[in-house]
């Protein structure tokens, strides 16, 4: 189903969460809302579901004006950051609960809890307590459980925002998997750039309320529409009037024509890229990006001096 | 060593303020013998005291309990002007001596009083009558339900009732299914502790009931009655039987609980 959000503003007292928000999201695709804390985002997915009563603007899913309409008949399945689990009920009975609520036949429930915990690999952990579980297990239970439903679309609040590094990196592989093979439309709030990057077909870029950029993961980079989304989305170094991404610097140990210089005042080995902090002549800090060839190549060292030339530069006017 | 030490203090303590006493009173109840003591407590006028007592608080602890839970919900969930002000009347039963609660009851329906015309005047008895004594007693119990349930919902937080709401649940499906089970025990224990309070009520009720016996004495003021008509025997028993029930009330409620919560 799609969703059409439009002319939609929410005020907390004299914060302004909402400014006037109008955002497409497209039957099947997988949307993330990205933008740092305060920006809106979450905001905004709770006034899809119907969490959050916007001041102006109305909400349609799959053509349908559900404004005013209460979350029970948005037909929406929402994933929490901090899980939101029954605590108070088993996993099975968590995942059950929305089939029960509907007074499904009892048999079609069991079948389609056993069904949606073998999906999230929880099937033996079906009569432990929510309390008894890892950060991890938790959310997969609540995926389950707002899978339960069928629900028209998927909603997700920073579904990953409270686990680890790689729990967080094994989940957002699986969420891309299940869209792939169920094919509802998902919203996705994120805060994480590259988790944007990695999961959605299409980005919406949030900031102080309102929308910056809309555009796939590569448009977005590499045609940013404005200092916000360029600096937010991978991080630029600013030469002047130009904004050139640390990647796309060139270092050199003799001057040339187009270059700068700059001293090495960091290096740091993350994997197969390196990357470093260098300080120009008039103390404005360069960030570099080298693979570990290049770096490997130039014998870098702290306190040396180098040449730095912009590949790529972009320019707003 | 310490906390020896601590423990002895605090048992001491507890054994000379409540027990001691408590053992006196049962002492003194059974002086004369159980038969005499029985005969005391099974007095008509006595019975009638403690079915008024029972009866009162039969009333009183539903009616707050409701209060209780949806006050509780106000001040916890509601966002309206004035919540302040709620939530600080909520306590006004604690600070407010109960002497004084009466005695506003009988300015307010008496002669002369903003609700006179309303009652009093066409025939329907509240004062000296058992409706007074339930206004007095629901007014003096009504912030304990509040009180132990608030902080129960604020540890629930929203959450688990939005998942709920967003799984198809009505607000009252949620309310049953998620709110309910998790500030059960606040409840329970904000249920006794109303009980409590009412079956130990006296100062109110001694303004509005007028104290008639075999009319609208409870058992507290059958109390007093009785010491002051130098049936001691009768006093001490009706005071064990009410520390009696008291103990049943505590003793129910810690059978209920489960271990892990307690």
């Amino acid at each position: 189903m799609s969703i059409a959000i439009s002319g939609v503003s929410k005020r907390f007292g004299s914060f302004t969460a909402l400014d006037d928000v109008s955002v497409e999201v497209a039957t099947g695709s997988l949307t993330a809302l990205l933008g740092p804390s305060g920006s809106g985002k979450s905001t905004l997915l709770r006034v899809v579901a119907g969490l959050e009563r916007p001041d102006a603007g109305s909400v349609a899913i799959g053509g349908r004006d559900v404004t005013g309409r209460p979350p029970q008949e948005r037909g929406v399945g929402f994933v929490f950051q901090h899980y939101a689990a029954f605590k108070h009920m088993t996993v099975w009975d968590n995942v059950a609960f929305g089939l029960t609520i509907r007074k499904r036949p009892r048999a079609e429930i069991r079948e389609r809890v056993a069904e949606l915990l073998a999906l999230v690999q929880l099937e033996g952990l079906a009569r432990r307590y929510p309390a008894q579980l890892s950060g991890g297990q938790r959310q997969r239970m609540g995926l389950a459980r707002a899978l339960a439903v069928d629900p028209e679309v998927l909603l997700l609040d920073e579904p990953f925002g409270a686990l680890d590094a790689r729990v967080r990196g094994e989940l957002r592989a699986w969420l891309r998997r299940l869209h792939d093979e169920t094919r509802t439309t998902t919203v996705v709030v994120t805060h994480d750039q590259e988790e944007a990057m990695e999961v959605a077909d299409e980005i919406v870029v949030m900031n102080h309320g309102r929308v910056e950029q809309v555009a796939g993961p590569r448009e977005l980079y590499e045609h940013p529409a404005n200092e916000f989304v360029l600096t937010f989305v991978g991080g630029a170094n600013r030469l002047g009037d130009a904004f050139v991404r640390p990647h796309d610097l060139e270092l050199a140990h003799e001057p040339g024509a187009t270059t700068r210089e700059a001293m090495v005042r960091r290096i740091a080995h993350v994997g197969f890229e390196v990357r470093l902090e260098l300080v120009r002549e008039d103390g404005q800090p360069l960030s570099v990006q080298l693979t570990r060839d290049e770096a490997e190549q130039l014998e870098l060292e702290r306190g040396q001096i180098v040449h730095v030339r912009p590949l790529r530069e972009t320019t707003f006017s | 060593m310490r906390r020896a030490a601590l423990r002895a203090t605090v048992l001491g303590y507890l054994a000379a303020i409540l027990l001691a006493p408590l053992a006196l009173v049962a002492r003194r109840a059974f002086e004369g013998g159980a038969g005499r003591a029985w005969s005391a407590v099974s007095d008509p006028d006595t019975v009638h005291a403690f079915e008024l007592t029972l009866g009162i608080t039969a009333i009183a602890v539903p009616l707050n309990t409701l209060f209780g839970v949806v006050c509780a919900l106000a001040i916890v969930r509601g966002r309206f002007p004035g919540k302040g002000l709620l939530n600080a009347f909520v306590d006004l039963p604690l600070a407010l001596s109960p002497v004084v609660v009466g005695l506003s009851l009988f300015l307010l329906f008496g002669r002369g009083g903003w609700l006179y015309g309303l009652f009093e005047a066409h025939g329907v008895r509240v004062l000296f009558a058992p409706p007074s004594m339930v206004l007095a007693t629901v007014f003096v119990s009504l912030p304990f339900v509040a009180r132990e349930v608030v902080p129960a919902l604020r540890e629930l937080g929203e959450e688990q009732e939005q998942a709920a709401r967003t799984l198809g649940a009505s607000s009252r499906q949620t309310f049953r299914r998620i709110t309910l089970p998790a500030i059960r025990w606040a409840l329970v224990y904000g249920v006794v502790l109303t009980t409590a309070r009412c079956l130990g009520e006296y100062g109110a009720v001694a303004v509005v009931s007028g104290r008639i016996e075999g009319r609208t004495e409870t058992a507290t003021l059958r109390v007093q009655d009785r010491y002051e008509s130098l049936d001691l025997t009768g006093a001490y028993g009706i005071s064990l039987a009410l520390a009696a029930i008291a103990v049943c009330v505590l003793v129910a409620m810690t059978l209920l609980r489960p271990r892990r919560e307690a």
